[in-house]
């Protein structure tokens, strides 16, 4: 019994201890080199490129993301990000159902395309039915229809020294001294090509609405949410994205976010 | 007058080799930035769901869109959020639509003058303020650092035979489980060369299927590596419920590790460190003899 006692004491004697010395070891002591721009994130951020080999090597040629059965679609399309652009040129593309509407299709090409949303309905199309993953965790199953990219890249013919595909879109962000920042994002020729990578024009079988990005949004079904831009006004074919807005191909990866989003 | 009488009582052994100490301590470095990284990540939506998509239920995530339909469906598991009720805010939990109140913790915490309203607190966040961008390039940094270290811990302890001889439970082991609670219960612990049944059972539990487990799951939340070995989703029915065993599994990592560090304390704080940095323990002479 004795033993027994001195045991417990000397058990939550140094419980106490542990638990002191526990909480000197607060989380926000990392705080300060963590920071935008900070080396420790860029040298953290290194793995992302380990990632994406990784993720290529186990995919193969030609791995398609998951379809579902309509039964699968239990609700609408979550609309994130952009809901509702202000600015003076998407208020004024938008006007009687995007009938002055024209993709740019310019840069590395042989032709720069002009492109109406009616040409780009009368081209094939491809309807899948496919799980959007949101950087944030959540997950939402909805029909896509629209024209494969690569389609509108071959009619363009892309130059043997493209890299990336940029979308450049209307949705205004965060407000900078030279007016707001607007959306984009880039992509390389592996996820371009793939068959799954469309310019939707139609969601659940409808015209796809302005909260989900009308009259166009690139589907990239392999990666997060982030990379697949909506209201696209132009692509821009590229070998660099370094010297667009922050260089670092896209909106939130100038924030700090991965450039490859396949996890 | 313990220590000299102990000393003739006891002997020193080696009892880790340096395979089990480094991945060791690889270990406790790296399940810290995880788990701390991972709340961070899981405070950008601190809700999960059961099934292959979240189901948002209630309107208040509407926007005015066509293609809704009427189905709207809700298969949330848990739920942390705030909420007024009456004039104050409160931090709410609702776990399968049962709502406790967890202010101070989860939905709600910081002080009263300067309440912040996330998930989990910032205490338990890296960074402390909200980053999910940071939160996930941390995350996947070591989760490439985990992936590693349980790789190199299989391999050596497969060839040394620590896997086999110290973690896999025995049937003899299992017949002193009894024996071994009542012990525990009683904070006398065997100090033998061997681990005894219950530290058997908890590391075997985490290393053999808790680690493999957190690896899968968080590998179905991918939508890169889905596309690519689409069985993960089938294994785990689907990308929401993977992340939600993702995070139980997390629960169960953050309770081992208080458990591992009572016992730590309790079995005796130096004894046990110096094992686990330069091998040497010391026990009994008979345990070790009984056991080896």
């Amino acid at each position: 019994m004795s033993k027994f006692m001195s045991n417990r004491r000397r058990f939550l004697g140094q419980l106490g201890a542990g638990a002191s010395l526990l909480t000197l070891a607060a989380c926000d002591s990392f705080d300060d080199w963590l920071g935008i721009g900070d080396p420790l994130p860029d040298f953290l951020r290194k793995a992302n490129v380990l990632t994406r080999e990784a993720q290529r090597a186990i995919q193969g040629p030609a791995p398609m993301a998951r379809e579902y059965p309509a039964s699968a679609i239990r609700e609408g399309q979550r609309p994130n990000g952009s809901t509702d652009p202000q600015t003076a040129d998407y208020l004024a593309v938008r006007q009687n159902d995007f009938a002055g509407y024209r993709l740019q299709v310019t840069g590395l090409v042989d032709s720069p395309l002009s492109l109406s949303l009616d040409e780009l309905r009368s081209m094939p199309s491809r309807t899948q039915i496919t799980r959007h993953d949101c950087v944030e965790g959540w997950s939402c199953i909805a029909q896509w229809t629209g024209v494969q990219l690569s389609r509108v890249l071959d009619r363009a013919g892309v130059k043997p020294a493209a890299r990336y595909v940029v979308f450049r879109c209307y949705d205004p962000m965060e407000a900078t001294p030279s007016g707001h920042a607007l959306y984009y994002e880039s992509i390389d020729f592996i996820d371009a090509r793939h068959p799954q990578t469309i310019l939707a024009y139609g969601l659940n079988g409808q015209t796809l609405p302005i909260a989900n990005g009308a009259p166009l949004r690139v589907r990239i079904e392999r990666q997060l949410g982030y990379k697949m831009a909506k209201y696209i006004r132009a692509i821009e074919i590229v070998d660099s994205f370094a010297k667009i807005a922050g260089g670092n191909g896209g909106y939130w990866e100038d924030r700090g976010y991965d450039w490859y989003a396949g996890s | 007058m313990a220590d000299s009488q102990e000393a003739k009582r006891t002997r020193l052994f080696h009892r880790q080799s340096a395979w089990t100490r480094v991945t060791h301590w690889i270990w406790a470095v790296t399940l810290f930035f995880m788990v701390t990284s991972g709340l961070q990540i899981f405070n950008a939506h601190p809700i999960l769901y059961f099934g292959r998509q979240s189901g948002f239920g209630d309107k208040q995530y509407l926007g005015p869109q066509a293609g809704y339909g009427n189905r709207q469906f809700d298969n949330k598991v848990l739920d942390i959020h705030a909420e007024r009720r009456g004039d104050t805010i409160i931090g709410v939990t609702s776990i399968f639509g049962h709502d406790f109140d967890t202010s101070g913790f989860l939905g709600k915490s910081g002080s009263n003058d300067q309440p912040i309203f996330q998930g989990f607190p910032a205490w338990a966040t890296i960074p402390s303020y909200y980053d999910l961008a940071t939160g996930r390039v941390i995350h996947f940094f070591f989760a490439w650092i985990l992936v590693a270290t349980w790789c190199v811990w299989l391999f050596a302890s497969l060839i040394n035979g620590h896997l086999w001889h110290d973690i896999v439970p025995k049937a003899r082991d299992l017949r002193r489980l009894p024996r071994d609670i009542v012990s525990h219960l009683r904070l006398k612990f065997p100090h033998g060369r061997s681990y005894n049944v219950l530290q058997k059972l908890s590391y075997a539990a985490i290393l053999i299927i808790v680690i493999p487990g957190m690896i899968l799951t968080g590998l179905t939340m991918s939508p890169g590596v889905d596309a690519a070995w689409p069985w993960l989703l089938d294994l785990f029915g689907g990308r929401q419920t993977a992340r939600l065993l993702h995070f139980c599994g997390m629960l169960v990592i953050v309770v081992f590790f208080v458990v591992h560090i009572v016992m730590v304390i309790a079995a005796g704080p130096i004894n046990e460190m110096r094992s686990m940095i330069t091998g040497w323990y010391r026990g009994d002479p008979e345990a070790a003899g009984e056991e080896v």
